[in-house]
């Protein structure tokens, strides 16, 4: 099978890479780029941890190949931050006790950021059934959803 | 999964082109099914043909009485397209009750029929509705889509460009969503131009199917007073989600709740 050269930007880095075509979104990241922070929960779309950022929308890197994102932009956990500063929606987690294990974490904010991205001022309502997509094994939900009211708020406030 | 060429043509006759070329090729759109049936090695192709850089696939057009809906239009953009939810009310709602956000925004309603999931949505709706599903080569009236339990009438090499929706009267869709994967445990669409109502049904079966008796007595008498059991329970699927005599039931209860909402 012929190797393929792609180019991806990737938390405003640009890649340039000969890889194999059957390569995962999820596995170029954490294997060959040290993106750790996007985490594999059940390599079947079904948990929402390996969420990333394509055109502001959230989408599961498990499930995707990084073929078919050439000269595309992808934005990871990583790359919310500004320097040491931490994202609004990441700082909501952290005030509202947002997580617990931390593992569906990056999911959790990658989708509450998408959500947002359509929907600035989102119901409690419409946050659960955005979280459609999203599990979480320890926190019972209560607190994300929580942090997503307040992160959204921060946000809206910020511009 | 295991490994394959890749190939991200731009136009359809490059597509074809390209598939006659390869030993076991596949086309790709969202990759929401596909690629997960690579991974569990259910198949194994030896190209991809990545079909979302070919131009106009996802366009939507709408004229007085039709709507021609692009086949890589992504369910999440039908969600929100107001122009679309005008016309055909409900048609929003059905492609919001899909899987996960994430999984809308990939997912396309042209990969959805190609793969003829029995307990997929769509299928129920282009059923129900008076459409044809165009290829690059033809158009194919809908009852004579879906031929069996993920299979189509489609040809290996034929490219499902666009899909024509007659605008009806109603249109309605409920499912009973199997709570882990959202999938219709049973969906009924209704459809109604006219006096011409079609009930159609998913997850049901090994295919998606009209529910005749259902569909003649709503022609006749539009009211949710309905026939019971008019679908046998002896053609429906019994799994551990349901039994074949609950999922007979529920084809009626799901009919009565569209029509007492309509
Ligand atoms: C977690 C999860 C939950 C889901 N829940 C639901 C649900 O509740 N209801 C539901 O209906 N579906 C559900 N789906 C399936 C989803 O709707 C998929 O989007 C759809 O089945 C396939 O669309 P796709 O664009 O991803 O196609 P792909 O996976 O890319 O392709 C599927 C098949 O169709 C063929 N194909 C694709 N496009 C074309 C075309 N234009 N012409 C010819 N052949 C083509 C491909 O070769 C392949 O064989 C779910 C999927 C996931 C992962
Ligand atoms: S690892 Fe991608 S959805 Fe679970
Ligand atoms: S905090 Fe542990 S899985 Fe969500």
């Amino acid at each position: 099978m012929n190797e393929i050269s792609v180019q991806i930007k990737i938390n405003n880095n640009n890649y340039e890479r000969n890889i194999k075509p059957n390569t995962l979104l999820i596995d170029f990241l954490r294997d060959d780029l040290g993106l750790t922070g996007t985490h594999s929960g059940c390599d079947t779309s079904q948990c929402g941890a390996c969420m990333v950022l394509h055109n502001n929308s959230a989408i599961k890197s498990c499930s995707i190949l990084v073929a078919q994102l050439n000269n595309q932009e992808i934005t990871t956990i990583e790359g919310l931050q500004d320097k040491d500063k931490l994202h609004p929606m990441q700082n909501s987690f952290r005030n509202n006790h947002g997580l617990q294990c931390g593992f569906c974490t990056p999911g959790m904010i990658i989708s509450a950021i998408s959500l947002f991205n359509e929907n600035n001022d989102p119901t409690e309502d419409e946050i659960r059934k955005y979280l459609e997509g999203n599990m979480c094994r320890c926190t019972g939900y209560q607190n994300i959803v929580k942090s997503i009211e307040e992160g959204a708020k921060d946000m809206r406030e910020k511009g | 999964m295991y490994n394959f060429n890749f190939h991200s043509p731009s136009s359809l006759d490059e597509a074809i082109n390209i598939y006659n070329n390869s030993d076991d090729p596949k086309f790709l759109a969202g990759g929401m099914t596909l690629l997960a049936s690579m991974k569990q090695r259910l198949i194994a192709p030896s190209d991809l043909i990545d079909i979302r850089n070919i131009k106009n696939l996802s366009e939507v057009i709408i004229d007085g009485e039709s709507i021609k809906i692009g086949a890589l239009y992504s369910h999440h953009s039908l969600s929100i397209n107001e122009d679309i939810n005008s016309k055909i009310k409900n048609l929003a709602k059905l492609a919001n009750g899909i899987g996960d956000p994430a999984v809308r925004k990939m997912g396309t309603i042209g990969g959805s029929i190609a793969n003829s999931d029995p307990a997929a949505d769509w299928p129920a709706a282009i059923l129900a509705l008076n459409s044809n599903i165009n290829t690059n080569i033809r158009s194919i009236k809908n009852i004579d889509f879906f031929t069996g339990m993920f299979e189509t009438l489609l040809a290996d090499d034929e490219i499902i460009t666009s899909i024509d929706i007659k605008i009806p009267d109603l249109f309605d869709y409920k499912k009973f969503p199997n709570p882990a994967s959202r999938y219709a445990i049973v969906g009924v669409a209704i459809a109604k131009y006219n006096n011409d109502v079609t009930v159609a049904v998913s997850g049901a079966s090994h295919t998606p199917f009209i529910a005749k008796g259902l569909s003649e007595f709503l022609s006749e008498n539009f009211s949710s007073d309905i026939p019971k059991n008019t679908v046998s329970k002896d053609d429906l699927n019994e799994d551990i989600h349901a039994s074949a005599e609950y999922r007979a039931n529920l084809i009626d209860v799901l009919t009565q709740q569209i029509l007492k909402n309509n």
